[in-house]
């Protein structure tokens, strides 16, 4: 039984401007590949911890400090340019609201292609639909092109097709600022259920208090690299000395 | 998804195309998707996918069938044109969409891991369903004029096909990766598209070429897949319509084959270069 998330001296750069054509790109090559194309921006640098099973871990910091970045690795969506993501098991993300909704498709449609992409089959949506559109709270406008949602249905849409992936591991991105009280409560309770049933659960969220109550451990990152690691209240205590 | 709770997995990088067919189910709904996108609004929907090639055939069987009588050298001139005509069309479609289908669906390719295969290879999907209806219009219009294809022949029109899917999958990934990076790609594939016509005997005859050039010409000539392509359709669809003797390119199933050869270079070529790009898509598109 090892962990169920080891990150090992991630270091992610990025490309600060992207709109080079290829004539430019030509005349770099032709010029002997001098100087550097575009300006470079290291959004990780070393970063490593791990992450056991059934854990609840935070990713916190400032805006522009990495925990997107590092979200995005872990579920795939980017590769590192250097170092190692391993994980253990489903891993569904809601890293950003509505990623995988078409707008022109219905909910009913976006339900099923969203739960595919996350890796279900057609018949475990199928069986799940019903308490999908339930804990959605949308079934009034379930058969109306999304592009017509509120971002509060959207929000509980994309939330209620992630849960039901029975993921191993569980990312969520910043997205429960959205919804409503009663909704947050409702997601709240659910992650608290999903980690219960043992699932590891990564957050990153600006709402300290909600991360003191709900995170057993959490990663402080700073400028791309892990500034603090341990319990949760300590890491929001360590945050919070340096606002 | 395929991992098994004890063992390690890599986010991010997945099997290619073999991951594709392991979740066939999401490339059906990404094809549904784009379908009902494609004709979102429109009341007759798919059917207007009939309604173009027959208007096409119709336009070609009068005016260059009957008008300019273009049939004195090619006999059902009409039947032959539009047997090359649907091989372009489905190819154009398949590749030129496919080389866009990156960029298209940037919202999805940002977002969320999934296989980027499944995009080319949908929109290579999306054009055989439109290829479809093309070619009822075609058996029914070699229907007419007396079509009595053999089995051999019928095989040789699937062969076709495949070889056409296979390279527009190939280069269709080669350059929607491509095209990530550089946008000139997409220009540069609607350039070849304009060209692809005429490298292919679709509104001539291949006989032409062997007229006016050096025997390795046509040997350079018959190694394009999509040539090939076009000559077993004219055997399929075209051929046992002429009621006059007609010269058939030599060994067509051979060439058949060296062409479907050629196709999975190119597969294996664009799935080289899509796998060595795609961990930059989501940064970069």
């Amino acid at each position: 039984m090892g962990a169920a998330v080891i990150v090992k001296g991630l270091k992610k750069t990025f490309n600060l401007r992207h709109s080079h054509s290829m004539k430019e790109t030509l005349v770099w090559l032709a010029k002997g590949r001098k100087g550097d194309l575009t300006k470079r921006f290291d959004a990780l640098h070393d970063v490593s911890f791990e992450i056991q099973p059934g854990e609840t871990v935070a990713l916190l910091g400032f805006n522009g400090s990495g925990k997107s970045t590092l979200l995005k690795l872990i579920s795939g969506v980017i590769l590192p340019d250097k170092g190692t993501v391993r994980t253990k098991g489903r891993v569904a993300g809601l890293i950003e609201v509505g990623a995988g909704f078409h707008p022109d498709l219905s909910g009913r449609e976006n339900v099923y292609l969203n739960a595919a992409i996350l890796g279900m089959s057609e018949q475990e949506i199928n069986e799940k639909f019903d308490d999908i559109v339930a804990f959605s709270e949308i079934e009034q406008f379930i058969d109306t092109e999304v592009k017509f949602y509120s971002s509060g249905m959207f929000l509980r849409l994309a939330f209620a097709v992630a849960v039901h992936t029975q993921p191993d591991i569980f990312l969520v991105d910043e997205i429960l600022a959205v919804g409503d009280e009663p909704f947050q409560k409702k997601c709240l309770a659910k992650i608290k259920q999903l980690s219960d049933e043992g699932r590891t659960l990564v957050v990153v969220s600006h709402d300290l208090d909600m991360i003191s109550r709900i995170c057993d451990r959490g990663v402080v990152l700073s400028s791309g690299t892990v500034q603090f690691e341990g319990p949760a209240d300590q890491a929001v205590a360590w945050l919070r000395e340096r606002n | 998804m395929s991992n098994s709770t004890d063992t390690y997995a890599v986010p991010g990088v997945g099997a290619g195309l073999l991951d594709v067919y392991r979740r066939r189910y999401l490339l059906k709904l990404i094809v549904r998707k784009e379908l009902r996108v494609r004709y979102r609004g429109s009341v007759l929907g798919l059917a207007w996918s009939y309604v173009k090639p027959l208007v096409q055939y119709v336009v070609l069987f009068f005016a260059l069938g009957i008008v300019l009588r273009v049939g004195d050298q090619i006999p059902n001139y009409a039947l032959y044109m539009f047997s090359g005509v649907i091989v372009i069309n489905f190819f154009t479609e398949a590749f030129s969409n496919a080389t866009r289908s990156i960029v298209w669906n940037a919202a999805l390719v940002k977002k969320i891991y999934l296989p980027r295969e499944l995009f080319p290879v949908a929109s290579v999907w999306v054009a055989a369903v439109h290829f479809l209806p093309q070619l009822v219009v075609l058996m029914a219009a070699a229907l007419l004029t007396g079509w009595h294809p053999d089995v051999m022949q019928l095989f040789g029109a699937v062969l076709g096909f495949i070889i056409v899917a296979v390279t527009a999958t190939g280069l269709g990934l080669l350059a929607g990766a491509i095209n990530v990076f550089f946008r000139d790609a997409e220009n540069i594939v609607d350039m070849l598209m304009m060209i692809v016509t005429w490298t292919s005997p679709v509104l001539y005859d291949w006989t032409m070429i062997r007229r006016l050039a050096a025997p390795w010409v046509l040997t350079v000539y018959q190694l394009n897949p999509i040539t090939v392509a076009v000559e077993l359709f004219h055997w399929a669809f075209w051929y046992p319509t002429v009621t006059r003797p007609v010269e058939l390119p030599p060994h067509l199933l051979l060439t058949g084959f060296a062409g479907l050869g050629m196709a999975a270079v190119f597969l294996i070529i664009g799935q080289l270069v899509f796998r060595r790009l795609e961990g930059h898509f989501a940064q970069e598109v």
